[in-house]
């Protein structure tokens, strides 16, 4: 099946914008054993995202994942079901973020966290080029399972984007050995059984998934869902090379902490995670 | 030759449409669900049970009714397969009983819905009482407003109904809020999904499971039509699953297969390719592919997609599929009322409307024309009271 391309965006330029790999800037931190933080913002949620976005790279993040509003985000709960709102409220489009993104100018990794309709609507190849041109270096699609990424994966690869592939505590390790290989920049382990939101404890399998993916996998493992506070993020970095935060960052720009606050909460985190190997 | 309405493989594609779009979280559960459905599909002892509750239990097998008045006024000849006599009052209770039979093979004894009109919910709730299991069902806060009655029918069976405020509070976020709950529960819960949608196996294993409606149809039909198959065969479509249950029981044979959408969600008329709900099929989409909401005065036809059978049909060309809007639906929906004295849903009124509207222009006179009378009205009293009055 051919994907639909829309005429009106089909020439976004983005001149000499510098795209940081998401394969090599991880792999290098793993080498150094440092331990990756990922904080996810969605993209839009606030006029004053770019600047939210640009605080939590200056107080920590090694990387950072913009959530590109969809619709129906069926993975995820209540928190970023609101910030997904609020953004498609705002008008923003796929296209709109990736040339705000464009501008942003931070000297870490971005990568892109979407369903997967908007990249089949958008076509695989301009979807792959956009990101790749706007400086974003990795995507995470959750309802695009291994099974049926081959295709997206080949484009990706072609455009140098890193289509990250998820593990879930329901994977057989048979299975996550496949998934494995054909992840990029890192694998996403999923905490637990459930949509994304934050949680009063880690989650066992939490660290159940961490153990089975470090044990078969050089890639990077990085850890989200459920993982909410500074001792929740330390508690599994004791296992995982790192961890991804979402909801309890969007819930402070929900708040209105503003680009201070929430780059405060990203300090917390780099510094629960900091000095474990 | 291609061969229609068959086994979609392991990656469960009918053409290019289908597949398994989910979280990683569902991948393992929908994985089990297909071994277990094909399992007990070849088990005669499966087969035994299923039909021995729809039958003693269902009501089945639904007559055939000749709609003489109806005929008469309309010119053409009009059969109806009578879904509307099935047990509560819809053709939803044939893929219930089928689920739960294999929910409870599986071990899981919590089943997890969504509703749109109620009917799907309702069905639920009765197959978790009768086999002893806990039931939620999610439904859009504008469904659970407009479809009262069914709310309170499936509380009174024992299910708990959880009214969904996102989005368009109808039945994809209703869809959407029961995938988050099965995401988080996937170990001990069953998706008793309604219709022939979502990620494969549910198309191909719902359609199987509706497929008693087209089976036992053709044979009544052949009855009453002297060995000859019907014409046309008409049914209402929002997900699909009571005109994929008819069509599988007429692909093989000489009849036009029509499929009838609400003029406000018509997914194959105004909508493109894209996934959602684990599934590539036709959508109502905007140019960047965030889902837009369907409008209809029938809460279970108020879906933005259809299942990717259906799509597959539509491209291939076996079947036709047209639309119907809320005013002629209101029109059809009276006339069996007053001609037949049956009163239909409004989801069988819009094949109703269709065939009113298209006799003498694309149905020529003279016609012999099946439509599948997918439930009754009841449900649908304080909606037309409204707009009736």
């Amino acid at each position: 099946m051919v994907p639909a391309f829309s005429p009106t965006t089909s020439r976004m330029r983005f001149p000499e914008v510098a795209q940081v790999s998401l394969t090599e800037r991880f792999q290098q931190l793993k080498t150094q054993g440092k331990k990756i933080l990922l904080p996810y913002i969605t993209g839009g949620i606030s006029p004053d995202w770019i600047e939210v976005l640009r605080s939590m790279a200056a107080y920590g993040a090694d990387g950072i994942e913009v959530g590109i509003p969809f619709s129906d985000p069926m993975m995820d709960g209540p928190v970023i079901q609101e910030a997904s709102s609020l953004a498609l409220g705002r008008s923003v489009t796929p296209y709109s973020l990736i040339s705000e993104i464009a501008r942003a100018e931070v000297d870490i990794p971005l990568v892109a966290m979407t369903y997967y309709n908007l990249v089949f609507r958008g076509g695989h190849k301009r979807i792959a080029n956009l990101l790749a041109g706007s400086s974003v270096s990795g995507v995470i699609i959750p309802d695009l399972p291994y099974d049926e990424a081959e295709d997206w994966i080949t484009e990706a690869d072609r455009a140098g984007v890193d289509n990250v592939l998820m593990a879930a505590p329901t994977t057989s390790n048979e299975r996550m050995e496949k998934i494995a290989k054909r992840s990029r920049g890192f694998i996403y382990g999923i905490g637990l059984l459930g949509v994304t939101g934050e949680r009063s404890e880690l989650a066992a399998s939490a660290l159940q998934v961490a153990t089975a993916l470090k044990s078969i996998t050089d890639l990077p493992v990085l850890v989200g869902i459920g993982v909410s506070t500074p001792e929740q993020a330390r508690e599994i970095c004791q296992i995982a090379d790192g961890v991804i935060v979402g909801s309890a960052v969007v819930r402070r720009v929900l708040d209105g902490a503003g680009p201070e606050g929430v780059g405060e909460f990203i300090a917390q985190l780099r510094s629960a995670i900091d000095g474990l190997s | 030759m291609t061969t229609f309405m068959g086994d979609p493989g392991p990656r469960g594609r009918f053409g290019d449409f289908g597949g398994r779009f989910v979280p990683e979280s569902l991948v393992p559960a929908c994985d089990e669900l297909e071994i277990a459905f094909r399992e007990a599909w070849l088990d005669p002892g499966f087969h035994q049970e299923f039909e021995g509750i729809l039958h003693s239990y269902g009501g089945r097998p639904t007559p055939v009714t000749e709609a003489s008045r109806l005929s008469e006024q309309l010119g053409v000849r009009v059969l109806l397969k009578r879904e509307d006599l099935a047990h509560t009052g819809s053709h939803k209770i044939n893929n219930v009983i089928g689920q739960a039979l294999l929910a409870r093979r599986m071990g899981k004894m919590r089943l997890v819905a969504e509703t749109g009109a109620g009917q799907h919910g309702v069905a639920t709730a009765t197959a978790a009482a009768l086999f002893g299991m806990d039931c939620v069902v999610y439904m859009g806060e504008v469904d659970v407003a407009r479809q009262e009655l069914n709310v309170f029918r499936m509380r009174l069976l024992g299910a708990e109904v959880r009214p969904v405020h996102s989005g368009s509070r109808t039945l994809k976020d209703a869809v959407n809020e029961a995938l988050r709950d099965w995401v988080a529960t996937v170990e001990h819960s069953h998706y008793c999904i309604g219709s022939v949608m979502g990620p494969h196996p549910y198309p191909w294993m719902v359609r199987e499971f509706q497929r008693i409606v087209g089976d036992e149809a053709r044979e009544q039909c052949r009855e009453v039509l002297n060995g000859s198959d019907p014409d046309y065969v008409v049914a209402c479509v929002g997900g699909g699953s009571n005109a994929a249950g008819t069509f599988a029981g007429f692909v093989d044979t000489q009849a036009q297969l029509i499929g009838v959408e609400a003029a406000g969600g018509a997914a194959i008329t105004s909508g493109v390719p894209g996934v959602v709900h684990g599934m590539l099929s036709y959508i109502l989409q905007d140019e960047f592919g965030q889902i837009t909401e369907a409008q209809s005065i029938s809460a279970g036809l108020d879906y933005p997609g259809i299942g990717p059978e259906h799509a597959y049909l539509a491209a291939s060309g076996r079947a036709q599929y047209g639309t119907a809007n809320d005013e002629e639906v209101l029109k059809a929906f009276q006339l069996l009322s007053r001609t037949e004295g049956i009163i239909p849903a409004l989801e069988p009124s819009h094949a109703l409307a269709y065939l009113v509207r298209e006799v003498g222009v694309s149905i020529p006179l003279g016609s012999t024309v099946l439509v599948t009378l997918s439930g009754r009205g009841d449900k649908d009293i304080p909606t037309v009271i409204g707009l009736l009055k």
